[in-house]
């Protein structure tokens, strides 16, 4: 199907743009060209072109904002950038917090953290995600076990037939296969029946 | 081995009582480490020191409480009474309604926990201004 993943297997030194424009120019089909793009490490292809993959660059040396659990006072506050009102509320909190409303208090626990504690742990609905997937999943391999065994599967042997089991039991007995604890001792000879 | 149990019981009920308790097997050898094991009222006192430093910055207080998060225990009153007074300090009322949201999570399914808290911590709380989450609101969703 893929006659350029193939050709990856086996030339595995060579350079991954080389691959690249002997398969996509041998093999003209679009399925193969797209799965050639899907195979190659993408991060090789960008660091040729020398500009960051992520438009919204993070800094990662500088504090960070986290929320979790066992952190309840994360690395940085979260909001950084503070305009003049919130300014004047954070000079009023240096007075006496007595003074303060409820909404003033809570307006400064929003400028400093993003999600509360219930907040943090409010339930998702994750689980019908995986659980849907997992369905999924098990329908798309019943298809396949399903079409394996009409079309891969060669025909049963003789030997699953009903007459030639039937036969084969009969030869088993006539043996006393097992005559005192097994399959023979079930067998009732006189009266030629099953006990 | 019966003379052994009573060279262990001689050796010293003191010493037995300050290191864990071990197997009365014939080998003393097998007690877990000599180290000392801090007591409660250390621990809870090295906490309450480090909180009470007067120029405490926010970096420490941070440190702390996040360590102290980390531990498995919920701290006494007195640590959080000690912190609480650092985030006065420091004037951040933010930080102290996190750090009583924080012990609450703490206190996992022990819902008694919390309330014997804040009845503890209500003097200081009424003193320094600091509402409870649930005085405002924050403890739906």
């Amino acid at each position: 199907m893929w006659n350029g993943s193939n050709a990856i297997g086996v030339m595995r030194r060579a350079s991954l743009a080389q691959m690249l424009h002997l398969t996509i120019g041998r093999v003209g089909c679009f399925l193969s060209r797209r799965a050639v793009v899907a195979l190659t490490n993408s991060g090789v292809r960008m660091s040729s072109h020398g500009h960051q993959e992520v438009s919204d660059k993070v800094d990662m040396s500088q504090p960070m904002y986290s929320d979790r659990l066992d952190t309840p006072l994360p690395d940085r506050p979260w909001k950084d950038v503070l305009d003049s009102t919130d300014k004047s509320l954070k000079q009023k909190e240096k007075g006496p917090w007595t003074a303060l409303s409820k909404e003033e208090k809570i307006a400064l626990y929003r400028l400093k953290f993003n999600h509360t504690y219930p907040e943090m742990k409010r339930p998702s609905h994750e689980w019908k995600t995986v659980i849907g997937g997992m369905f999924i999943f098990f329908g798309i391999t019943g298809l396949v076990v399903f079409w394996q065994g009409h079309y891969v599967y060669p025909p049963q042997p003789p030997t699953f037939g009903e007459e030639w089991q039937a036969k084969q039991i009969q030869r088993m007995l006539d043996m006393r296969v097992n005559p005192i604890e097994g399959f023979s001792a079930q067998w009732d000879y006189k009266n030629k029946q099953w006990k | 081995m019966f003379r052994a149990v009573v060279r262990l019981s001689t050796s010293g009920v003191r010493s037995l009582a300050r290191t864990r308790p071990c197997f009365s097997a014939p080998l003393a050898s097998r007690c877990y480490s000599h180290a000392k094991v801090e007591t409660d009222e250390e621990f809870d006192a090295r906490w309450v020191t480090y909180f009470s430093k007067p120029d405490i910055d926010a970096w420490e207080l941070k440190k702390g409480m996040n360590t102290l998060i980390g531990y498995d225990l919920v701290p006494e009153p007195k640590i959080l009474d000690s912190a609480l007074r650092a985030c006065r300090r420091l004037n951040d009322l933010a930080s102290a309604i996190r750090i009583l949201e924080a012990v609450k999570d703490k206190s996992g399914p022990h819902k008694d926990i919390y309330p014997y808290l804040i009845q503890e911590l209500q003097p200081t709380l009424t003193e320094l201004g600091i509402s409870t989450p649930e005085d405002l609101g924050m403890d739906k969703l």
